[in-house]
């Protein structure tokens, strides 16, 4: 996994709530073995005007021209500005690699689907969360300024605005660590090898169903 | 001391280690795999040199992609059209192979949605822990197990270690009383508890699910409750175990026998909330107000019921939710005013890991028998949830019931709930589907899905729109 520190870069708004990983991949995507190029095809009822397959050349697919992605101000986007219940649905690890393979690393948002905002850590992203008022303002702020960048700094746990003024945001200590050192914790865990043979020892005991 | 919920239970009986920040490493006893979220864990393990930590802790089936049509399921594998959905089975397949995973293959009348197939095998039970990359996995809680989704990267996680990272949730209980009327069902009181609230309601929390409507529920609605806790934002639903849970787990294929039977009853018997439990949410639901209910949206929570209209934009408490309307009515087609009995359909779906139980597929040919789905209807089908629901519906002769009316009888697995194979809706049709998601385009690009219950999918075929089963006589 790739170490998240600091990441500076233009926001893009998905200005909706309730955005549901259906909408963030829709299926027909799902049927790849692999965890990379699913960035075309993020968003993609919202994006093109035809259906898309797997498959498909999709530079000759007409474009949505009215949604924020296929706006030139928009272009490299890195962060995501979202509304209420981000990522709600299914467990599909898919929406976050579509968005990562897409270039967005940071999501920001009121609040997330608890599945979704798991699977983020896993793959090096960040979500962040805000209340509502404040989403809100940056919306404000950034359809009023093309090309509006916000600095996101994972180790004192602030946004930097381009005015300068400074927003904080909270992260759990242990995923915080994971994400600073682009650690994989099936390595971590694996490391606790005799507390959990030592738990099934003990389980063994109590429920034998389960281990016969 | 206040005493424990039962999910301060499960809790409790599976953390092998917390740290000081609350991350918690839980042990986990089940793991159900499924072509569409595994391949890519598999491949971590294959790339990092590991193995299965405990290979009979897994146990896999192919249900997202299968094909439903029995000219195309018969070749098995290589009977597949579509050459993408055929490698991923087959990557399953090869992947179960290789690490030595036991899977129920497309030709094993055990195969089925995986939510429908781990009840029915006993393979999930009382006390567990279960997971599978599907969000839908709460289903299990219904037997007072501790079952959630998780994502691909937890999937290699669970593979290689059998442990899952997490933080401890907070305690719902939705305490659900009175009588549920004659031809309110499952279905009908967790959508409607959805319309209540929200589907971030639940966000944050495990849901426990009891009150006297809940303990009355045989164990397949408490499944179809559980099953759409995810919908409400809950990774995991519960319901604590009774004698109906005890008598339905018994004698099942992977259930434990004689002496061990005997000692896991004893065990599953202390998996219920102590009296003195205390909730950080409670939320008191009264069944006998609950209609049956018609999603008309494109959010499970957008909902109402079946006498009830399609809302009004204008009316909405908030911007955000406005906006949320206006979208849908959009999506959707429809006017705010608008009588859901006015609402046209085109095709009707009778499956998915909510619905497509031995139960649901009884309930909803006792509407059709002796009627015809409408002329105005594409399609109708049915597909069971698994091969041995089909079996046995078969026996009881509900097959002949169900094409002698007009539905088309499929072969089990996910189907039209959203629609990975060739089962979907057209743009802008209308679809009765007994499935937990309305989201766009979920059911077919441009598909417009509304969520009932087995009854009202069956007599809203019947009708062509549709109609309340409670007064609804039939139409010869
Ligand atoms: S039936 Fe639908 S909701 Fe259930 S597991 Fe399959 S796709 Fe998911």
């Amino acid at each position: 996994m790739e170490a998240f520190t600091v990441q500076k870069g233009i926001v893009a708004p998905m200005d909706r709530a309730n955005v549901d990983t259906d909408l963030i991949i829709p299926k027909q995507f799902l049927k790849s073995i692999k965890r990379t190029g699913f960035g075309p095809n993020l968003f993609d009822t919202l994006r093109y005007m035809d259906e898309g397959q797997p498959g498909m050349d999709n530079s000759n697919r007409p474009l949505n021209t009215d949604f924020p992605l296929n706006q030139k101000r928009y272009q490299g986007a890195s962060i995501l500005l979202a509304r209420e219940n981000f990522g709600c649905g299914s467990s599909r690890e898919h929406a976050p690699w579509a968005l990562l393979d897409y270039g967005i690393r940071v999501i920001i948002a009121p609040s997330f689907a608890d599945i979704f905002f798991n699977n983020c850590f896993k793959n090096g992203m960040l979500p962040i969360v805000q209340p509502g008022e404040v989403v809100a303002a940056l919306f404000a702020e950034m359809y009023a300024a093309p090309g509006y960048t916000l600095e996101i700094d994972l180790e004192s746990e602030q946004i930097k605005k381009p005015s300068g003024e400074i927003l904080s945001f909270q992260v759990d200590p242990f995923r915080k660590h994971c994400l600073l050192n682009g650690l994989d914790d099936i390595g971590l865990t694996l490391e606790k090898k005799d507390a959990i043979f030592a738990y099934e020892a003990e389980r063994r005991k109590i429920t034998p169903w389960l281990f016969s | 001391m206040a005493g424990k919920t039962l999910y301060d239970k499960l809790w409790e009986a599976h953390l092998v280690e917390e740290r000081p920040d609350g991350t918690s490493l839980i042990y986990i006893d089940r793991h159900l795999l499924h072509e569409v979220t595994s391949p890519q864990a598999f491949e971590g393990l294959r790339l990092q040199g590991r193995k299965p930590w405990k290979p009979k802790a897994n146990l896999a089936t192919p249900d997202h992609n299968v094909p439903t049509l029995l000219a195309e399921r018969s070749s098995g594998i290589e009977g597949i059209k579509d050459p993408i959905s055929r490698l991923q089975v087959q990557t399953l397949n090869e992947n179960c192979r290789l690490f030595d995973i036991r899977e129920f293959g497309m030709g094993d009348e055990r195969q089925g949605i995986v939510h429908v197939m781990g009840p029915e095998q006993g393979v999930t039970l009382p006390g567990m822990t279960i997971v599978c990359g599907d969000s839908h996995t709460s289903t299990h809680g219904a037997l007072g197990a501790l079952a959630q989704g998780i994502g691909t990267s937890e999937v290699e996680h669970v593979l290689a270690t059998q442990c899952l990272l997490q933080k401890k949730m907070k305690n719902m209980l939705i305490k659900v009383e009175g009588e549920l009327g004659p031809g309110v069902t499952a279905k009908d009181l967790i959508l409607y508890i959805i319309g209540q609230i929200g589907t971030a309601g639940g966000t944050g929390y495990t849901i426990e699910f009891g009150g006297s409507t809940i303990r009355s529920l045989s164990m397949e609605g408490r499944m179809t409750i559980c099953n759409m806790a995810i919908e409400a934002g809950a990774r995991a639903g519960l319901v604590a175990v009774d004698e109906k849970t005890l008598a339905y787990v018994e004698n099942k294929p992977f259930a434990p026998k004689g002496e061990m039977w005997e000692q896991a009853k004893a065990y599953w018997q202390q998996l219920v909330s102590d009296d003195d439990a205390e909730f950080d949410k409670v939320i008191n639901i009264d069944a006998t107000v609950i209609e049956p209910q018609v999603s008309w949206g494109t959010s499970p929570e957008m909902v109402t019921g079946v006498t009830g209209i399609v809302p009004d934009p204008e009316k909405a408490k908030t911007e955000t939710q406005a906006e949320g309307i206006t979208s849908a009515l959009k999506y959707m087609g429809l006017k705010a005013g608008e009588k859901i009995t006015d609402i046209k359909l085109d095709r009707v779906f009778i499956g998915s890991c909510t619905n497509s139980r031995i139960e649901d597929l009884r309930a909803a040919a006792e509407v059709v028998k002796g009627h015809k789905v409408a002329a105005t209807i594409k399609q109708a089908m049915v597909v069971p949830g698994s091969g041995l629901v089909k079996k046995q519906a078969e026996q009881e002769g509900l097959d002949t019931v169900f094409k002698e009316a007009g539905f088309e009888w499929r072969e089990p697995g996910c189907s039209m709930c959203l629609a990975m194979n060739d089962d979907k809706l057209g743009k802008g049709e209308h679809c009765a589907s007994t499935s937990n998601r309305n989201f766009e385009g979920r059911q077919g690009f441009g598909g417009r899905t509304h969520l009932v219950s087995p009854l009202m999918a069956a007599c809203a075929a019947i009708a062509g729109h549709f109609v309340d089963i409670r007064t609804w006589e039939g139409e010869k």
